[in-house]
């Protein structure tokens, strides 16, 4: 599903990704861990497609289509989903409204008829519950005055109504209690499906004791530096990643 | 995302045509024999003309105001034509008589005059030039006893209404371009609602500029007798040309016991092109006066128009009048607005609101200028001011100039400000999520906005939202 092959990206003249492969298939959970300013989160920007980071060589591969050649929402509409780490505040629009402009635009690009209000709301009766979020969410403004553990849940929320086929989650746990961790961690389990692909980007491991990967990449200085099963996260939170990143900087 | 902006808000002024009429158009030049020709033309009585000339020579006596955040050539006011009239206009039994070029006009602009594709609810004056083309629903207002004519058609039909409350709330001698105007005024609107009734429609005025160096002077003048209750819509636009065209309004509401007035202006006149070149000069003066228990509401979305110079304002002379002020004030290109409002508390108990929402783009410059003054006497008034700007590209401006003045303890009064910067981030969340960048500043505009859009009348929300190019639904309310 997507095929990233030594990627390099920038922000100006600092190189961050300093050549990146990775390969994610359907069905697949994939973590990315690593130390601050490792680089995850430009790479899960880059994925989306933030316009601050150029790409200066190598290829992403979605679904057959080459992702870089696309706008940011275009690859919204494709099935990318990126769950902000830090979630944009929209003063005056309403949830309800946001949402259902993405859902529609999504609809739109694949040719299907627009929902009106009224049939959204069953949409979002269902998927509230994912998240156990109250129906009043939708009626204030995105993420204005969200607690940090609401704006999580609200990117959660939209990813269950937006369906994505390929979702990834930037340090989706960061600022999270352990309620709030738990039903982030089950709202992204119960959308799971073995056509679609999640990749989830954390500093710490006890995300993983929730969504439980199939892969673990570690990702240091740009690089991806050891690739593992579970169990790799496991020996992290027991080791920290000095021992990982020694042999590099030798 | 720079680009995206700009073609957003450069979007082509898609009412810049000019409609081929023969008029009956006046030299330029203003003099006391200009005042009088206009003042024959109209076929005034002779109190009229003598309030004409005390204007005119007043405003001889006047200078043009230079305290707004504005700058602009000296205005050639003898290069100026004060009066311009389509020559198929003359009284009209019916709509039906009306010339076909000024009905494909309005068709163009939206405006239904015709009689079956009128848009339901709602009366419209349409005012071309210097002169009413005609006025929608008359006889369904009538019925409720509701007066909704052309200014003109009510110096004759109505002289003692006119006459009583004329310049009682806008006197001719108020500033520099209300004296201009009450000399010169060609047309405008005039309401009155009697005792005690709810005006049936919404009613609406259209104000189209045509002739080229002409300026519109036009005059509107709502009464809502007491516990009448009325909305009024105004809109207007221009073709594009060259020159800077001028346009020195005067609205004057007279509410009182108990009545409400609900004013609502969509305002798109041609404001140049992107060098700076052409575009309406709008100075205007409206100004509300409250009685007891009475409610004036100024709603406006200011678009278009080279310079803005404008402050809707409420005189609040009963006790327990309120007075409310809902703007968007939206710059471009080269376009200069100095617009905001004055609250004068006199009454016991009253109660102002301000909400002003301020959008700069491109080089535009934006004021907000506010007054709220308390009177010694208006013990308990109460003012809550929120005055917000959003800055859209790094090359325009916002302003913000708020004047406070109490003279009685017991007052309350709040003012919040706040600058923001459409940024980046939010436009790459909402494109993150399918939104194309024109789509998110749309969005990100309307919620800006917000407080204002739910306080215009359906038909005209619909308006906005076309004029600013975003989706309102849903994000209201």
């Amino acid at each position: 599903m997507l095929k990233i092959t030594n990627l390099h990206a920038s922000v100006g003249e600092k190189e961050i990704l300093k050549g990146i492969s990775l390969t994610v298939n359907a069905g697949e959970v994939h973590a990315i861990m690593g130390p601050n300013g490792s680089g995850k989160s430009t790479l899960a920007q880059v994925i989306a497609g933030h316009p601050g980071y150029e790409v200066t060589s190598g290829s992403i591969e979605y679904d057959g289509q080459d992702l870089l050649e696309l706008e940011a929402e275009e690859r919204a509409q494709a099935g990318v989903f990126l769950a902000f780490q830090y979630p944009i505040e929209i003063p005056g629009v309403t949830n309800a409204y946001f949402l259902r402009a993405a859902y529609n635009e999504i609809r739109k690009a694949h040719n299907q008829p627009e929902l009106d209000p009224i049939e959204f709301l069953d949409v979002m009766e269902e998927k509230l519950t994912v998240v156990e979020m109250d129906a009043s969410m939708m009626q204030r403004s995105v993420n204005a005055g969200f607690s940090g553990g609401e704006k999580k849940r609200n990117e959660i929320l939209q990813m269950a109504v937006l369906e994505p086929k390929l979702a990834v989650l930037d340090e989706t746990d960061s600022g999270l209690d352990i309620d709030a961790l738990r039903i982030v961690a089950e709202g992204v389990n119960k959308l799971k499906r073995p056509d679609n692909a999640t990749i989830v980007v954390t500093h710490y491991q006890r995300l993983l004791n929730y969504i439980v990967p199939d892969h673990v990449h570690v990702l240091a200085g740009g690089r991806i530096i050891k690739s593992g099963g579970k169990e790799l996260a496991l020996e992290l939170e027991a080791k920290g990643y000095d021992w990982l990143l020694e042999p590099v900087t030798a | 995302m720079t680009a995206s902006i700009e073609t957003l808000v450069n979007k082509e002024y898609q009412y810049g045509f000019v409609t081929e009429v023969d008029t009956d158009t006046i030299p330029p030049g203003l003099t006391e024999e200009t005042v009088r020709l206009i003042s024959k033309k109209k076929e005034e009585p002779e109190w009229l003309l003598e309030w004409r000339l005390k204007a005119f020579r007043r405003w001889q006596t006047m200078t043009e105001p230079r305290w707004p955040n504005v700058t602009y050539e000296p205005i050639d006011y003898q290069a100026h034509t004060y009066y311009s009239a389509p020559k198929s206009v003359k009284p009209l039994q019916s709509l039906d008589e009306v010339d076909p070029e000024l009905l494909k006009t309005y068709e163009k602009l939206g405006i239904s005059l015709t009689e079956q594709k009128r848009l339901a609810g709602v009366a419209v004056d349409a005012i071309f030039d210097s002169v009413s083309v005609g006025t929608t629903m008359k006889s369904e207002l009538a019925k409720a006893g509701v007066i909704f004519c052309s200014f003109g058609e009510a110096v004759r039909e109505h002289p003692e209404l006119v006459q009583k409350f004329l310049g009682s709330v806008v006197p001719y001698s108020d500033n520099f371009f209300a004296a201009l105007n009450s000399a010169v005024f060609s047309d405008g609107s005039f309401v009155y609602v009697p005792k005690g009734v709810t005006c049936p429609l919404e009613l609406s005025t259209y104000f189209r500029i045509n002739a080229a160096n002409a300026g519109q002077f036009e005059r509107t003048l709502i009464v809502a007798d007491e516990g009448a209750s009325v909305s009024y819509l105004e809109g207007c636009t221009a073709p594009k040309r060259d020159e800077h065209q001028l346009h020195a309004a005067v609205v004057e509401i007279v509410a009182l016991d108990r009545a409400t007035v609900k004013y609502s202006t969509v305002q798109n006149w041609y404001a140049g092109d992107s060098e700076g070149k052409g575009g309406i000069y709008n100075f205007v003066t409206k100004r509300g006066k409250a009685f007891t228990d009475a409610k004036i509401s100024w709603t406006q979305v200011e678009t278009g128009s080279a310079i803005t110079w404008k402050y809707p304002s409420v005189i609040l002379q009963g006790d327990n009048s309120v007075g409310e002020f809902y703007s968007v004030a939206v710059v471009n290109g080269k376009q200069q607005a100095d617009t905001g409002t004055k609250m004068i508390h006199i009454g016991r108990n009253t109660r102002s609101t301000i909400i002003s929402k301020g959008i700069s783009a491109g080089q535009g410059q934006n004021s907000y200028r506010g007054q709220v003054k308390v009177l010694p006497k208006a013990a308990g008034a109460r003012n809550y001011t929120q005055c917000d700007s959003m800055l859209i590209g790094n090359q325009c401006g916002a302003h913000t100039f708020p004047y406070i003045e109490v003279a009685n303890n017991s007052a309350t009064l709040e003012h919040e400000a706040s600058t923001s910067k459409i940024g980046e981030d939010q436009i790459f969340y909402c494109k993150a999520r399918g939104l194309n960048a024109e789509h998110a500043i749309s969005l990100i505009v309307a919620g800006f906005c917000k407080e204002v859009f739910k306080e215009l009348p359906m038909e005209f929300a619909l308006e906005a939202q076309q004029l600013l190019g975003i989706s309102l639904e849903g994000s209201v309310g």
